[in-house]
């Protein structure tokens, strides 16, 4: 029985998309953590405490 | 190894191929999933209620509070998309949507709304406050699970009741900045409450076909045009009293209660002459018409209270 494992090989349209999702998924990441900052340095020491 | 091309990715047979491998969903398609005009109204009303709050808040925070709060109306926007990608598929005008023609798949959808909901819901808590968030989340499990899977395809009261989930960022948007709600955001809810039911049944008056396919039992589809109409009518009357609230109660000056008395008084007038028309082209013209106002007239009513609000807190600085 032939038993090889087969590969998916994306289309250059696939691969574009895939790309590009990948970008949207680190750049908003990145904003989160551009986020977090920029709030601590707002709250200060206690940046959980709430009023 | 065998090599097998991604280029189509219905199912066909065999083994890899019978199944969807491969996204092909780009970037628009996930934004389209959070359906933006309605995130952009939830924007805006909850930006009004973050201005009237008593409590000043640091504009850093405010626009951390808006933005979860966008989040959070995009997450419900993807999870309603994803419960109801059966009656988009069966609508013309909902057809486009990204589930149902297949850019997007239903798990996708669901992964992507349930991770936007709780990362909003949580990152509210940690930077801004907890009780708002505590009604963001109240507000998506409304609209996904009480509007969405529960009241849109068992009572034609579908909108009437999930409307609620619509009216409820004015009073996040305070809590973001208070702490607590009162009197006021209350008011806010309850305008965007009453304006809800007269906006939607006119749009469903012009697409109860669809509706009727889709067997959703809006108003026209089960109580027919006539009463929808009647219906429309009555809601258009109890919103004059209501908009004007905040002005007659005390809380929004007289440009806004004027404003909200003539818009008022204009919707009233569009849903007259939509009772009165009866049917055919020109009642569909006047559903449309009176359709297109509802959206001025709650942007209206809003802009006059954000920019009393904003008004206000220059003049207590320069007062200060």
């Amino acid at each position: 029985m032939d038993d090889k494992p087969e590969r998916i090989v994306l289309t250059k349209e696939q691969q574009r998309k895939r790309r590009a999702r990948s970008i949207a998924i680190a750049l908003a990441l990145g904003a989160l953590v551009i986020l977090f900052y920029i709030v601590t340095l707002v709250k200060g020491p206690g940046v959980l405490n709430q009023p | 190894m065998t090599d097998i091309s991604a280029v189509d990715n219905r199912p066909q047979g065999g083994s890899l191929s019978a199944i969807n491998l491969v996204s092909e969903a780009g970037v628009a398609d996930y934004l389209a999933l959070m359906k933006p005009r309605v995130m952009s109204l939830v924007v805006f009303t909850a930006l009004v209620g973050l201005v009237l709050a008593p409590t000043h808040i640091h504009p850093v925070i405010g626009f951390t509070a808006l933005l979860c709060i966008a989040v959070g109306a995009g997450s419900a926007g993807a999870l309603n998309m994803w419960f109801d990608a059966d009656i988009d598929a069966v609508m013309a005008r909902t057809a486009g949507r990204p589930i149902p023609s297949g850019r997007i798949t239903p798990r996708e959808a669901l992964a992507f709304g349930i991770t936007l909901a709780t990362g909003s819901v949580v990152v509210l808590g940690l930077l801004v406050d907890w009780f708002a968030a505590l009604l963001l989340a109240f507000t998506i499990f409304f609209y996904i699970v009480i509007y969405t899977m529960w009241l849109k395809r068992t009572t034609p009261q579908n909108i009437v009741i999930g409307g609620a989930a619509g009216a409820f960022p004015p009073m996040i948007g305070w809590a973001a900045a208070s702490g607590s709600i009162s009197i006021e955001p209350v008011l806010l809810f309850l305008i965007v409450f009453f304006w809800t039911p007269p906006h939607f049944w006119a749009l469903s008056l012009n697409r109860t076909g669809d509706y009727a396919r889709a067997r959703v039992p809006m108003l026209p589809v089960v109580a027919g045009a006539a009463e929808t109409r009647r219906q429309i009518l009555l809601y258009a009357l109890v919103l004059v009293p209501i908009g004007a609230a905040p002005w007659l109660l005390g809380y929004a000056d007289a440009l806004y209660g004027m404003t909200a008395l003539l818009a008022g008084g204009v919707m009233v007038l569009l849903s007259w002459q939509l009772w009165v028309q009866g049917s055919g082209q020109q009642a569909a013209r006047h559903a449309g018409r009176l359709f297109g106002f509802s959206i001025l007239y709650l942007f209206i009513l809003f802009a006059v209270l954000l920019a009393e609000g904003v008004w206000a807190g220059l003049a207590g600085r320069a007062m200060a």
